[in-house]
């Protein structure tokens, strides 16, 4: 990405030229006796940083080396296997068409797994006072404050602001916080594993372009694999002979099948938000559906006209990025950057426990595992587990250790997702449930990660709820999961709604095909 | 330059006595703007039509940098067809909008606020959330006058 510096306006530094090039600036810093720290190495959300700053990723990666290696893999299995076969039946456009799709859909999920998707930066303590000044002027004086909003009229229509206690400030409109990456993001659309990113209106075009170009590269790798077979299959030779001459194309074609309907779903499901110009957020929570009364709250965000939401989603200004990664941090403020460098370091050390913990409660849970049928789903549905627990905090991973590793036990456990203004590393803010059970075989092993559906967050739960507003994947299910598919948008349903009816695990596990609907009727079935 | 030599003078002798946020207008929707509104704070200090008048330059600053129109959606259709890979290269529209807008606040805290004792921030420092403007105690006399 084209990269500005935003220097900040140094009162002492005024004089000097503002847009150096880092290494003078640098020298500048040093004679005052500090080394120049970038900000990104004080950045205070869970995001990773390579290349000095430059790319940005979420703490976890996800499944994105997945998504990775399945296209890289059908592809180069098909130029390899079935392009000198169709190069010389066909056309020399297929290779070419396939190569051209091949790199927008690389290129496009590089862009959305390592762009900025819209962050917006914690306010400083002095804007966070000046808010809290405002507020207490106005507000009750409870002890536990009540939850706070702002109302503002955006076309016609009220809309409410919420307060983000982690960034302590009035989240702008269309803005969520993420939990997993620890930042409020705009346009919040979803957080996605299989980019292993959030997705938000900086990158979301990048996104749209991903699904996209996949949706063409899978339909054209299916098409032209099975044109292959059919060709070869001629004279009366049959299937199988062609199947066994080039095996290759079975596994494509297998991958292609189970994807394309998903990834398909997706496309189409992206291209109604594009043209209605509403997040996924927006979508499931039922923001502009009018669902809470009669009158009839449109979208206050749409031109009415659909060429003009798309052009305006997908050609839009670019907006920069507002963290400013490789900006220098301003020399007063090293006091602070002190302070969040303890909280760094607590963090880092968080997470590694984290990650030892995992292994051992994975070991033990491999140990414990029934040998039942099954035991691929049930690795898998181990490991989706997994990944949920590794997205909570020691507290949660340690008193569920010190547990059976499969406890029977109707003792709920508690998602802390709490006291959403601690900037605690450790505050868990469980989002992302395995809620695949494909094999009820499996169900022991899931129980406890399928506890976390039927949590119930405790009240308040306003602050909380902020926190909830992203959209989980869906893995699909796990004997389809060689599949390459870009996961469905769902959110969880138990989180959205503070009620105590635990919602069984089932509730999860939809398909493919239609999810949306399912999603839907699962949702609305909750309120 | 003689100004900057005179803000460097007064920000040396005097200290911060507070600040002032000017918050965003979400009136018009999620489009950056700022609420033109003169903050009680300011009274003694600056002149209201003045203020307004920067506040209102900023805001048509940065609707000009978000207009959709025809030039806009050139840079995207183009950099859709280049796999967004122009965008390494090329500086965008709002980039640039973005650099004239720190001149355009550069100047005015030069040639206005500073001698009143203010400072104006790039919102952009700000992450586009608040104008805030720094108030200065005025200790020495002759400072920037």
């Amino acid at each position: 990405m084209k990269h500005c510096e935003y220097q900040q306006i140094d009162p002492q530094a005024l004089s000097t030229p503002t847009p150096t090039l880092p290494p003078q600036h640098a020298v500048v810093e040093e004679e005052k006796g500090e080394t120049a720290r970038r900000k990104w190495e004080v950045f205070p959300g869970k995001n990773r940083f390579y290349c000095d700053g430059r790319i940005i990723v979420a703490q976890q990666s996800g499944v994105l080396p997945l998504t990775l290696g399945l296209i890289l893999v059908t592809t180069v299995l098909f130029f390899v296997f079935d392009c000198p076969f169709l190069l010389k039946h066909l056309t020399v456009f297929i290779p070419a068409i396939g190569g051209v799709l091949f790199v927008f859909v690389v290129i496009s999920l590089l862009q959305t797994s390592f762009t900025d998707p819209g962050i917006l930066p914690r306010a400083t303590p002095d804007e966070a006072a000046d808010i809290e000044k405002q507020i207490d002027n106005s507000g009750s004086s409870t002890y536990r404050p009540p939850p706070r909003t702002k109302e503002v009229m955006i076309n016609q229509q009220v809309v409410k602001l919420k307060y983000c206690f982690t960034c302590k400030m009035f989240r702008p409109p269309r803005t969520s916080h993420c939990s997993l990456c620890d930042n409020c993001v705009e346009r919040f659309d979803h957080h996605c594993p299989w980019v292993g990113n959030c997705v938000g209106k900086r990158n979301y075009r990048f996104f749209y372009t991903f699904i996209v170009s996949l949706s063409f590269l899978t339909v054209f790798i299916f098409g032209c694999v099975a044109t292959h077979l059919a060709l070869r299959a001629q004279g009366g030779r049959g299937l199988m002979f062609a199947l066994q001459e080039s095996p290759a194309s079975a596994v494509e074609l297998v991958i292609c099948f189970f994807s394309v309907w998903s990834i398909l779903g997706l496309s189409g499901f992206h291209t109604y938000l594009v043209a209605s110009n509403l997040t996924t957020n927006e979508d499931i929570k039922g923001s502009w559906s009018g669902k809470s009364g009669a009158e009839d709250t449109g979208n206050p965000y749409s031109y009415n006209n659909i060429i003009t939401n798309c052009c305006s989603v997908l050609c839009g200004p670019m907006p920069p990025s507002l963290i400013d990664r490789r900006g220098f941090m301003p020399v007063e403020e090293s006091s602070q950057t002190v302070a969040t460098e303890i909280e760094l370091a607590a963090k880092n050390e968080i997470n590694v426990c984290q990650l030892v913990l995992c292994l051992s409660v994975f070991v033990c849970m491999a140990h414990h595992h029934p040998p039942l049928g099954g035991q691929l789903s049930g690795l898998c549905s181990v490991l989706c587990w997994l990944m949920s627990k590794c997205t909570q905090g020691t507290k949660d991973l340690l008193e569920s250790a010190s547990r059976s590793p499969c406890p029977q036990t109707g003792k709920p456990q508690t998602v802390s997702t709490s006291c959403p203004d601690s900037i605690d590393p450790a505050d868990p803010a469980v989002t992302f449930n395995p809620a695949v059970t494909p094999d009820p075989v499996a169900v022991p092993s899931l129980k406890c990660g399928g506890r976390h559906h039927s949590h119930t967050t405790s009240p308040p739960d306003e602050p909380r709820q902020q926190h909830h507003h992203h959209n989980r994947h869906h893995k699909t299910r796990s004997t389809q999961s060689s599949s390459k598919r870009a996961a469905l948008h769902i959110s969880n349903p138990a989180y959205n709604v503070s009620l105590s009816p635990p919602t069984s695990p089932g509730l999860g596990p939809s398909h493919a095909t239609g999810a949306e609907d399912h999603r839907r009727d699962s949702f609305a079935a909750l309120h | 330059m003689a100004e900057t030599h005179n803000m460097q003078d007064l920000h040396h002798q005097a200290a911060v006595a507070s600040k002032v946020y000017v918050q965003r207008d979400y009136n018009s929707g999620t489009i950056c703007r700022f609420q033109t509104k003169f903050p009680s704070e300011l009274e003694s200090r600056v002149d209201r039509q003045q203020f307004e008048e920067t506040m209102q330059t900023l805001n048509n600053l940065y609707a000009e940098a978000e207009k959709i129109g025809g030039k806009s959606y050139l840079e995207g259709c183009l950099a859709c067809m280049t796999a967004y890979t122009i965008f390494l290269c090329m500086e965008t529209h709002y980039e640039k909008v973005l650099k004239k807008i720190a001149r355009f606040i550069k100047e005015q805290n030069e040639k206005i606020y500073a001698p009143l004792g203010l400072l104006l921030t790039d919102p952009i420092e700000r992450g586009l959330r608040v104008v805030e403007i720094t108030i200065f105690e005025d200790r020495s006399i002759g400072s920037g006058r």
